[in-house]
């Protein structure tokens, strides 16, 4: 009776909850977010999450510009896979005005496109082991990563900003050891993730910070409108590369990276673990596609030959949408005849996918909001725009 | 299922909400929907086995200069089916109301076309600004929007 009555009491003792910020200005944050999260002791009962601190008026820029000088702006959203960002804006671009490129531009598209999928999972897989507080993979990784960012420096010119695509063609040629590095980059990728997994990945203690934690049910990564990583690791079974392949992705062989029910390694479907282990494997798969792209690439061929001064589109609006590296970036881009676009919006994979996550945090241990948070992937550029 | 399809048979259970197919000279076409009847609209979309409409890709807002209106872009997982919705709202009082009960994702959509066009979601369970400073003054992606010179006592 005595005991009953203890327990009684103890479940009535309420603490006082405690709202507390985190960031703008916090390295676990990626960048400018902040998040005003009560907590109950240690319970994560609310996330209230503020952003727009990186917000740079993309969308108005857009209306003042005309179509051959949005592309450097795009660069700018997601900054560390900027590749991937400037494609599907052309890709808007080239459906209206109806330009067809060559299937040289064609996969030099896909091999930027790849490399710099590598270069941006490179580093969210090395600062989330960072945020579990694996220092060695982040250094192995972000060494490897420069290796990309030279390759992509060779042929445009820029280390991270690269203002490379264009509309009809790419700015630059190719350069001859192109297939030389790709393959040794390749190679070097491969032994990295070997080393990683060892280290990192397969580590029990990061297991155990990672796996069952924030977990993203499928119906609801669903209703969020979630994409990329974060929706393959929940078990959606959607990559735009397969599903609707665009420029010549079917021409590869290569597969999509979902975890399924009854699959997974550790943890469950949809946790963090999960997350970053889908990144792990498309790494191996980009190195796949790289592989057979450099072997179809034609050396001949004038890539900036297709590129037109002026840009002729006629009235209408299109949706383009590509795979980036955190999900389907995509352009809707409204035209009324001129040379400046009416309207480009632009739908980015880190802002649509952040939206989950005042829903996943809730209840979880304070500390693990950091993982959950790094497990999603942002880049406050890209949320912000 | 074409964009023609769909239209035909939304105009079968949904009669006069469903206003008009557009095909412009390049790009994508759309349908244009009843702006009061956009919840019923977007239910049926999401619901209807043969749509099956459970993603929404993208909620923008555009100055269509007498008009305002909202896109949606929607995408179905299961058959693969895509289409855009249009809705027209007046300028003066653009209101809506809000789907984000149907695609929780709209919610974060809503809000920024809110923040940007000052069209009001109703029913929105927290609509304010998003990516703009909370006490912004103005919607910045209308046509005719006069950027202010200062903010603060700072200089924009």
């Amino acid at each position: 009776m005595n005991e009953t009555k203890k327990i009684i009491e103890y479940s009535q003792i309420d603490s006082d909850r405690m709202r507390i910020n985190v960031g703008p200005q916090h390295p676990s944050t990626h960048g400018v977010f902040r998040a005003e999260v009560e907590i109950d002791g240690e319970i994560v009962t609310e996330l209230v999450p503020h952003i727009g601190y990186l917000h740079r008026c993309f969308e108005k820029h857009c209306e003042k510009r005309n179509f051959h000088q949005i592309v450097p702006y795009t660069d700018r959203l997601d900054y560390v896979s900027s590749m991937n960002n400037e494609w599907p804006y052309i890709m808007a671009v080239e459906k209206l005005a109806g330009i067809e490129v060559s299937e040289k531009v064609e996969i030099l598209r896909v091999i930027c496109a790849e490399l710099n999928r590598i270069a941006n999972h490179e580093l969210c897989v090395a600062t989330f082991g960072l945020d579990c507080g694996a220092f060695t993979p982040f250094l192995w990784l972000f060494r490897d990563r420069e290796f990309a960012l030279a390759i992509l420096e060779k042929l445009s010119g820029g280390r991270l900003l690269y203002n490379y695509f264009a509309v009809g063609g790419m700015q630059k040629d190719i350069y001859p050891e192109l297939k030389k590095d790709i393959k040794a980059f390749v190679k070097r990728v491969r032994e990295t993730v070997v080393e990683v997994n060892n280290v990192l990945t397969y580590n029990k203690i990061f297991v155990n910070r990672t796996a069952n934690v924030g977990i993203l049910p499928k119906d609801v990564a669903l209703s969020y409108a979630c994409s990329g990583p974060v929706a393959r690791a929940s078990g959606i079974d959607y990559d735009l590369r397969k599903n609707e392949p665009y420029s010549v992705y079917n021409r590869f062989d290569f597969k999509t990276s979902v975890i399924r029910e009854g699959e997974e390694r550790h943890g469950c479907v949809g946790d963090s673990w999960n997350r970053n282990w889908v990144r792990v494997l498309e790494m191996e798969e980009s190195c796949k596609i790289l592989e057979q792209a450099i072997e179809i690439l034609p050396e001949e061929g004038d890539v900036t030959a297709g590129i037109p001064k002026k840009v002729k589109v006629p009235k209408g609006e299109v949706y383009a949408h590509a795979e980036s590296p955190k999900g389907e970036m995509g352009y809707y881009v409204v035209s009324n005849g001129k040379d400046i676009p009416e309207r480009c919006r632009c739908r980015s994979a880190s802002f649509v996918n952040l939206a989950c996550l005042p829903d996943i945090v809730r209840g979880t241990m304070f500390a693990d909001m950091i993982v959950i948070l790094a497990s999603i992937d942002i880049v406050l550029g890209d949320v912000d725009r | 299922m074409t964009t023609k399809e769909i239209f035909d048979t939304m105009k079968q259970y949904l009669g006069n909400d469903v206003i008009e197919v557009v095909t412009p000279d390049a790009g994508d076409e759309y349908i244009v929907v009843n702006a009061e009847k956009i919840l019923d609209v977007a239910q049926f979309c999401r619901d209807f086995d043969e749509f099956a409409f459970d993603y929404l890709t993208l909620l923008s807002g555009i100055d269509c200069g007498e008009t305002l209106g909202v896109v949606y872009h929607l995408f179905s997982t299961k058959n693969h089916n895509k289409v855009v919705l249009k809705a027209f709202v007046p300028r003066e009082n653009p209101t809506l109301h809000t789907v984000e009960r149907i695609w929780r994702a709209a919610d974060w959509h809503e809000r920024e076309t809110y923040d940007m066009f000052g069209i009001v979601f109703q029913e929105h369970h927290n609509l304010i600004r998003i990516l703009c400073p909370y006490d912004w003054e103005g919607y910045p992606l209308r046509k005719d929007y006069v950027a202010p010179t200062e903010y603060h006592g700072m200089p924009v």
